[in-house]
């Protein structure tokens, strides 16, 4: 049913609805407030307002009374808390931490889902359908249970994986401090690559057949056609996964939360989130933590704007 | 299907093809490693899970004890911790279509002062990661006294700004603003013309909203560790690893973490392919059309 609605319907459906300039008239006001209203509310509630919350918490702290008497009082304290985030050293080795895992993360996930997308796509693959189900699956695996399940194949006595290698003669220990960014960065693709993937495919079988036609009258290789009229059109869509990539790598939590029991590479403030979850939760500083939350969703807007205004420079619209 | 599918294979690209399956095949290997993994494990004791090599499958006795034992525990804590995961996924994702639903249409049907400006904040929210909010929102729902409930984690769910920006785009896309004139004429009002007629026009981003919203929340871990306290209401992720962090004391659990694991995964494996035909109809508009 839904594979009906392929390209062309939706292109002439387009044409038909011009956006509305008759939409002003009287009584259209209700039915607007009925329709948006109630999104609206629960966005503010749920979106909204948790960022101004956590704002303004930033900006104070609990202060015990000068002689040490009675309970500690509430106090504004300016931009103590942000720049107590970045002294204490953990929370900036953590923002550094991600950042890098991001680097490598980023590219290694784009050019994945993309090659991957290009060879389901390049009719030269035996048995399509059944490889992109395959790749997909691990979409549905929450992150604590793929981190649960990775755990196991980390570790020697219960990954075939290494034991296959250690009878090679090679042994590796992928959570040695070394090695522990690759891990968490594997268990980042091996969730997300395959959605990426499909994406990607979602776009290139979106190109204009004609394209395709007129590149093969030229005798154009595959390759050619891949540089030249597939790269190009996809564009967007690899702006799209880069950028989301980006945000979910900020907010890297469950795998090093998971992965922490097994190997003593890393702390309770691996990521900044780690250390504003156990700022909040274990120190008893909801103030800190909100700090360290705000400073989270700026870096991951400041990221997230500042790719996207690099490659729409061009007047290419990305999104 | 018009598609690359149509490019003409040229000569001597057997051994292309060749090479190209084979490239496929060891990524499969790769994705289905850890489910293959877990499967096996399935049919060990604890005692075989660390001391057999990792792929070697236990017996078929394991294998059914340890299932009875995962849903048996503490008076088949389990099942009920699915049934949560079920209940958090399935009416936040339902409600959240409808609410995007509605805002997408007005979005995309209606012109209104500051709407590009609204539509920019919601954007916003799209890139916000979700992780940054569950702290603060602890604190809020805190205040109010709604952690703890099921309220704490129905309630966020319901929000979803990403389906709001595929619906306003699907809309505009699918949906004719004849739609509307029409069913003025007829006295039915705008409200009539979209839960009758535009919605089932939207169907397939509707069925698409819904699966992002059912997988975002089925797979959030952070706020159910923040806002829930009693066993009794957590999602099936965060029971996991409670059991995990008793393994340390009590080996036995590696058993029942493996097998729920499995039970867990293999489930949500199924839903994804089984569905996957609606994942491509509403990604098509989402990624082409933005």
């Amino acid at each position: 049913m839904t594979s009906t609605l392929t390209r062309p319907e939706v292109g002439r459906a387009t044409s038909a609805a011009r956006p509305g300039r008759s939409r002003k008239g009287r009584g259209a006001r209700g039915p607007l407030l009925i329709l948006l209203g109630p999104f609206a509310v629960l966005f503010v509630i749920f979106f909204v307002a948790p960022i101004v919350y956590a704002l303004v918490q930033s900006l104070f702290a609990l202060r015990s009374s000068g002689l040490g008497f009675g309970p500690p009082t509430l106090e504004f304290v300016g931009v103590e808390n942000y720049v107590r985030a970045f002294a204490e050293g953990g929370f900036a080795a953590g923002l550094a931490r991600v950042l890098l895992i991001a680097l490598i993360q980023v590219p290694l996930m784009v050019v994945g889902a993309l090659v991957l997308a290009l060879l389901l796509e390049s009719g030269r693959a035996h048995w399509p359908r059944f490889f992109r189900v395959v790749f997909f699956m691990p979409y549905g695996v929450p992150g604590v249970i793929a981190s649960l399940l990775w755990g196991f194949l980390y570790i020697p006595a219960t990954s075939p994986v290494l034991q296959g290698l250690s009878a090679l003669g090679v042994d590796l220990v992928p959570l040695s401090s070394d090695s522990v960014l690759l891990a968490i960065v594997n268990i980042g693709l091996w969730g997300f690559a395959g959605y990426n993937m499909l994406v990607l495919i979602a776009a290139l079988q979106a190109i204009p057949a004609e394209l395709y036609e007129a590149a093969s009258i030229d005798g154009a290789s595959w390759w050619h056609t891949v540089r030249s009229i597939q790269l190009p059109l996809l564009r967007p869509s690899i702006v799209l996964v880069t950028v989301f990539t980006i945000i979910g790598t900020l907010q890297l939590f469950v795998e090093p939360l998971v992965l922490r029991p097994l190997t003593n590479s890393i702390n309770t403030d691996f990521s900044p989130n780690l250390a504003a979850y156990s700022e909040a939760f274990a120190q008893g500083n909801s103030n800190l933590a909100a700090a360290m939350a705000v400073i989270v969703a700026v870096l991951a807007f400041a990221i997230s704007f500042g790719f996207l205004r690099l490659v729409n420079r061009k007047g290419e619209r990305a999104w | 299907m018009v598609n690359a599918t149509q490019l003409k294979v040229r000569g001597g690209s057997r051994a292309g093809s060749v090479l190209v399956t084979a490239v496929l095949i060891a990524a499969a290997a790769y994705f289905v490693l850890p489910l293959v993994w877990v499967v096996t494990a399935t049919t060990k004791t604890t005692g075989q899970l660390f001391g057999t090599f990792g792929l070697a499958f236990g017996d078929s006795g394991q294998f059914v004890s340890n299932l009875g034992q995962l849903f048996s525990q503490g008076d088949g804590i389990y099942s009920r911790w699915l049934l949560n995961s079920l209940l958090y996924s399935g009416v936040g994702a339902a409600v959240a279509t409808a609410l995007a639903a509605g805002a997408g249409f007005a979005f995309a049907k209606y012109q209104f002062r500051g709407r590009e400006a609204a539509f920019s904040v919601i954007l916003g929210g799209v890139l916000l990661p979700a992780t940054v909010i569950a702290l603060p929102l602890y604190f809020m729902l805190s205040a109010v006294g709604l952690t703890g409930t099921y309220w704490a984690m129905l309630l966020p769910g319901m929000v979803s700004p990403f389906g709001v920006y595929l619906c306003r785009i699907y809309a505009s896309a699918s949906v004719p603003d004849e739609v509307i004139e029409a069913a003025r004429l007829d006295g039915a009002g705008d409200i009539r013309a979209f839960t009758t007629i535009a919605t089932r026009m939207m169907t397939p981003a509707l069925v698409t909203v819904f699966l992002f919203q059912f997988v975002a929340i089925w797979n959030n871990y952070l706020l159910p560790l923040v806002m829930l306290n009693d066993v009794d209401t957590y999602p099936v992720t965060l029971g996991l690893t409670l059991w995990n962090g008793q393994t340390q004391r009590a080996p036995e659990f590696f058993e029942l973490v493996v097998a729920g694991s499995a039970v867990s995964a293999v489930l949500l494996v199924i839903v994804m392919v089984s569905l996957q035909r609606f994942w491509r109809a509403g990604l098509t508009s989402g990624a082409t059309k933005g």
